[in-house]
């Protein structure tokens, strides 16, 4: 297993935002994490990342508890996201924005060799020929990969994608697609979230279904899609449109 | 002819498209509810017909009249209310002043007196906290206050951005059964829901939005037994 989640609890005062969450995660493979609005997705996101320490529980990554530990430790470690709303350096170009990912990952690169790795990236995510533009002026999909090829060039064992798909058009979420695929292809273990169903449904190996802060079901995409009670986060309570029906009628 | 029409709206925000080519129409009387998974543009429907956002293109039309771009006081004079997602109301002001607040446009004034009597039958809850912050009140009440506040507006149309989002079985169950009253009195509404099942439990035709495009549409009770439902949501 290259990251456990061992009964993970997060609590924001009076709020259970992540209610005992366990997750076996083996290497090389893409887990979609999905969810109700508020399920606490993005939270389990930033207590992996160690953005929070958990109120309760461990997470194990590469064999230690990494609990509690700093983002930037964590990035030394080979553990990369991507943030759901992209947040690039606007005033650094696309180039230093992705050598900024190389500096402070896994390799901890000099400048020239950050130079190299950032560029190689950048040909991977597409984005080869906007070297020098301003992070600033590129456009949503065209972010969405910046955001990409920064977490990549950290040279990640594990990377957490935070709705990738998220704005992009039909063809662009096709593309990214197959740019997920392609990572995995080459040996990194990915986690993401995502609310395009048919996309996360299509790439991952497994699934896990948060609902307030729950873990609902895990299985394969196919086992999840008939879970009564995924069905019923998604769709709502039956018994609950019964209780209406018979109150008109 | 449909009370509102929506042909070929596209819609979105900065440089992100978010709805395509959307077709819908509200016929007089009816509860239509549009349905379908996070992100897949119901909001963003609501403001583009309201006119908090600019339609990209597409038409917006009031029983075949093009409104598009009128701004939202106007559309909200001629009858066309929304009840905004998590229910925007004054919370420092008192129940009663959010419920006149209500009733600024010019159609609703004249029948103040009267619709306050008649929200005050219908949440009897606001009436006894009439004089309370609207910030005290529980979610509960604070969503029946912005329903209220809506019908203030005198609506021909009214519209609400999740009616049931965050609350407690029991609430959900009333504040659906207030729906189904107000369209037994003829109102024409239009029901932006997460919850699939109970929204389609009320709704006469249904419009199910995945990834901003209508997938499909039909009478409410065809529409809760298409399996298609479930890929909208789940994807497969």
């Amino acid at each position: 297993m290259i990251l456990q989640t061992l009964g993970v609890s997060m609590r924001f005062g009076g709020l259970q935002a992540l209610n005992r969450v366990t997750i076996d995660l083996p290497e090389g493979q893409i887990l979609g994490l999905i969810g109700p609005n508020g399920a606490g997705k993005t939270t389990l996101f930033n207590v992996i990342n160690g953005i929070y320490p958990p109120s309760e529980g461990r997470v194990v990554f590469l064999g230690e508890d990494i609990a509690g530990r700093r983002p930037y430790r964590l990035a030394h470690m080979g553990l990369a996201r991507t943030h759901q709303i992209v947040q690039p350096l606007t005033d650094l170009s696309v180039m230093e924005n992705v050598m900024v990912g190389a500096c402070y990952g896994r390799e901890r690169l000099g400048l020239s060799a950050a130079r190299r790795v950032a560029d190689e990236t950048l040909q991977f995510v597409g984005l080869g020929a906007r070297h020098e533009q301003m992070a600033g002026s590129l456009n949503v999909a065209q972010k969405k990969r910046l955001e990409l090829a920064r977490a990549l060039a950290a040279r990640p064992r594990l990377l957490l994608l935070d709705e990738v798909l998220a704005g992009l058009n039909q063809t662009e979420i096709a593309s990214m697609v197959q740019t997920v695929a392609e990572i995995r292809r080459r040996g990194v273990t990915i986690i993401m979230i995502e609310h395009v169903m048919h996309a996360v449904m299509n790439v991952s190996d497994r699934i896990v279904v948060l609902d307030y802060g729950e873990q609902i079901a895990e299985g394969t995409p196919s086992e999840v899609s008939k879970d009564p009670r995924v069905i019923e986060a998604y769709l709502g309570d039956p018994d609950l449109a019964a209780r209406l029906t018979g109150s008109v009628r | 002819m449909a009370m509102l029409e929506l042909r070929n709206l596209t819609a979105g925000y900065g440089q992100v498209q978010i709805l395509w080519d959307v077709d819908l129409a509200l016929e007089r009387g009816k509860l239509t509810s549009l349905v379908g998974g996070n992100g897949a543009g119901k909001t963003t429907l609501l403001r583009a017909v309201m006119g908090s956002i600019r339609p990209w293109g597409g038409s917006v039309a009031w029983e075949g009249t093009a409104i598009t771009g009128l701004p939202p006081y106007r559309k909200a004079g001629l009858g066309l209310v929304l009840v905004p997602e998590g229910r925007q109301l004054f919370p420092r002001m008192t129940v009663l002043e959010n419920l006149e607040m209500g009733a600024e446009n010019p159609r609703a004034r004249r029948k103040m007196t009267h619709n306050l009597e008649r929200v005050y039958t219908m949440f009897p809850r606001l009436k006894e906290r009439a004089g309370q912050r609207a910030g005290t009140l529980s979610g509960g009440e604070q969503q029946m206050l912005a329903v209220a506040r809506g019908l203030m507006a005198e609506p021909e149309i009214l519209m609400i951005d999740e009616l049931s989002l965050g609350l407690a079985p029991v609430l959900v169950l009333a504040l659906f059964e207030s729906l189904l009253r107000l369209k037994a009195d003829g109102l024409t509404m239009l029901l932006v829901e997460q919850n699939v099942r109970m929204a389609l439990t009320v709704s006469d035709y249904a419009y199910v939005l995945a990834e901003g495009r209508v997938a499909f549409e039909g009478k409410a009770s065809e529409v809760a037994e298409n399996p298609e439902v479930k890929k909208a949501y789940l994807g497969i």
